[in-house]
Formats: structure tokens, C-alpha cells, sequence
């Protein structure tokens, strides 16, 4: 992570940049025919939901290395990697509803997609409750919800094709045209450098955590 | 222990294969040209697209600000202990 702290101002500049350069590429993005002006939420919760995968991916692969091999470092990785899905899921929930509320005319509905998605993030408040309040030794069971929520993610991408949704197909991505394909991906970029850039930062507050610990074992043994 | 391992796998493969067997009808798959559709059924939205951009934003600022309070807090931790301890000083 040291080499990661160093390129983290640089990093921020970038994604800060990025993120400053979105709104004008998707305002020049051609419209969609039905949705016309709200389907431009589509360039941020796409990204949204990609940044939560990726950090559901790292909290769960963190999960397992802690669970099977007694890493510290793993452990602290998967708290700070949990607490930004959830983040991240917050992005997604919240730009869809607003979506939905345009394209359904209902801000929420109990639909396999929007349902699935919402356990997910609250299996990833349940794992991060347990990291607070669970006391000692609820580290490996943490680790253990955060393996199921990884599995959820399974579920939540595939949900649009197992069942009856209203939440449009993953494989509307794939027909979207060059005009607005660009500010997708570049808009994906920055989303995953803002997940880099706040994982580095959380990551290095666990750690300092972690050192904190130490010093108070230290003290103790002493005593 | 593999017991359990066995009867998880059994149960997870029942659900997948209780769900595959019920394939709905295919959503909506591809993006239509603006020119199909009658302007009755577009729908402008710029207050929701402002709104959401303006909610990860905020969100992302006040969760930034949220890590640096607690790393702040650890650090003044850290330091009130060195100073209340020479031998951790030394370590």
C-alpha cells in the first residue's frame, strides 16, 4: 500500500479532474429516445454499480485470505473495501431511484433487480455492524458475510435475466452507440480511480488503527 | 464440516436450478432513435440528473471528511499515548 499512498495526491488530482469533465461530456452525449434528458443518470449509475462490484470483489477476495490465512492486512482491506460498497451502493440506489421516478413515475419498486440490490447493501451494513458492535473475535464472522454478499453480487447482476423486471438488461450496454459509449467508460475511469483513491485513503486509516492496537497492547504488557 | 459444506452446495444448486427454470420474456435490450418516438412519450428530467451528480458529490465530500475526522482522531490518539508513555516513545 506504500507505493499507493505516494501516487495517492496525483490520483486525486486526476479523479478530481475527471469528475469535473463528466458533466460536460455527458451533457454533449446524444439523448436516448424515450428517456431524453434522464436517461443521463445512466453515466453515473452504471459507474456507481461497477465501483460497488469492484469493492464487493476486493472486500470478499480480502474476506477470504483473513479467513483462511490469518492476514491482518487482509482483514483491514475488507472493512475498508466493505465500507466503500456500501458507499458506492448508496451512489446506485439513490441515481436509480431518481431514475425510476422519471421512467416509472414510482421512486421505488419491490422489482428482483431493485429488491436483490437493496439486500446486498444490507448485508454490507450487517458486516460493517458487526465490525463496530460484534466485540472481539467478530472478525471471521464478518468475513464470512462479506462471502455471502459476494455471492448476492452474483445474484443482483443476474437478476434482470432469471426473472420478470422492469430494470432494463445488463446487455443494453452493449448496443449503446460510440457518442455515448465514451462518456460511459470514461465515466467508469474516474468512478473507479474515486474507488482507488478512497480505498488507499481507508485503508491507511485502518492500518494507523492497527498501530494504535499495538500501542495499547504494548502499554498493557508493561503494566 | 463437510457436512455442512455438502448440504450448502446441494441447497445453493436446488435454488439455481429452481430459478433457471422459470426464464421470463426478454427485457428491453437495445437503445431506440429519438425520431420513433412521438414527443408525447419522452420524458425531460435535468432537476433528477442535477440532483443525483449532486448527491455523489456531496456524499463523496462528507465521507472524505468523515475518514480525515477519524485519522485525525487516531493520530491525536497515538500522540496523547506516546507522550504519556516514553518506553512506547522509544519503539
Amino acid at each position: 500500500m506504500k507505493p499507493m499512498r505516494k501516487l495517492l495526491l496525483p490520483l486525486l488530482v486526476v479523479t478530481a479532474a475527471m469528475f469535473a469533465v463528466a458533466p460536460i461530456l455527458i451533457a454533449r452525449a446524444p439523448y436516448e429516445s424515450t428517456m431524453l434528458m434522464v436517461q443521463k443518470i445512466f453515466y453515473f449509475h452504471v459507474p456507481s454499480w461497477i465501483a460497488m462490484y469492484s469493492a464487493l470483489a476486493v472486500c470478499g477476495v480480502a474476506s477470504a485470505v483473513y479467513l483462511f490465512k490469518g492476514s491482518r492486512q487482509a482483514d483491514r482491506v475488507a472493512v475498508a473495501a466493505a465500507e466503500l460498497a456500501v458507499l458506492f451502493g448508496l451512489f446506485g440506489l439513490v441515481s436509480g431511484s431518481l431514475w425510476g421516478r422519471k421512467a416509472w413515475g414510482v421512486w421505488w419498486q419491490w422489482d428482483a433487480r431493485l429488491t436483490t440490490a437493496l439486500l446486498l447493501e444490507l448485508i454490507l451494513c450487517a458486516y460493517l455492524f458487526l465490525r463496530k458492535y460484534g466485540g472481539p473475535g467478530s472478525e471471521k464472522l464478518a468475513a464470512g458475510v462479506a462471502l455471502f454478499g459476494m455471492a448476492d453480487a452474483v445474484i443482483v447482476y443476474k437478476s434482470v435475466e432469471w426473472w420478470r423486471t422492469v430494470h432494463p438488461v445488463t446487455t443494453v450496454v452493449t448496443t449503446l452507440i460510440p457518442e455515448m459509449y465514451g462518456p460511459l467508460l470514461f465515466c467508469s475511469i474516474a468512478f473507479m480511480l474515486l474507488f482507488g483513491v478512497l480505498l488507499t485513503a481507508r485503508v491507511a486509516l485502518e492500518n494507523r488503527r492497527g498501530e494504535l492496537d499495538d500501542l495499547y497492547l504494548a502499554i498493557e504488557d508493561r503494566r | 464440516m463437510i457436512r455442512s459444506i455438502y448440504l450448502a452446495v446441494v441447497s445453493l444448486t436446488l435454488t439455481v436450478a429452481s430459478v433457471l427454470a422459470a426464464q421470463p420474456p426478454a427485457g428491453q435490450s437495445e437503445f431506440k432513435p429519438l425520431s420513433e418516438v412521438p414527443p408525447s412519450e419522452q420524458l425531460p428530467g435535468g432537476a433528477f440528473v442535477v440532483v443525483a451528480y449532486a448527491f455523489i458529490w456531496i456524499a463523496t465530500m462528507v465521507y472524505v471528511w468523515f475518514v480525515w475526522k477519524r485519522l485525525r482522531k487516531v493520530e491525536d490518539e497515538m500522540r496523547a499515548l506516546q507522550r504519556g508513555s516514553p518506553e512506547i516513545k522509544r519503539q
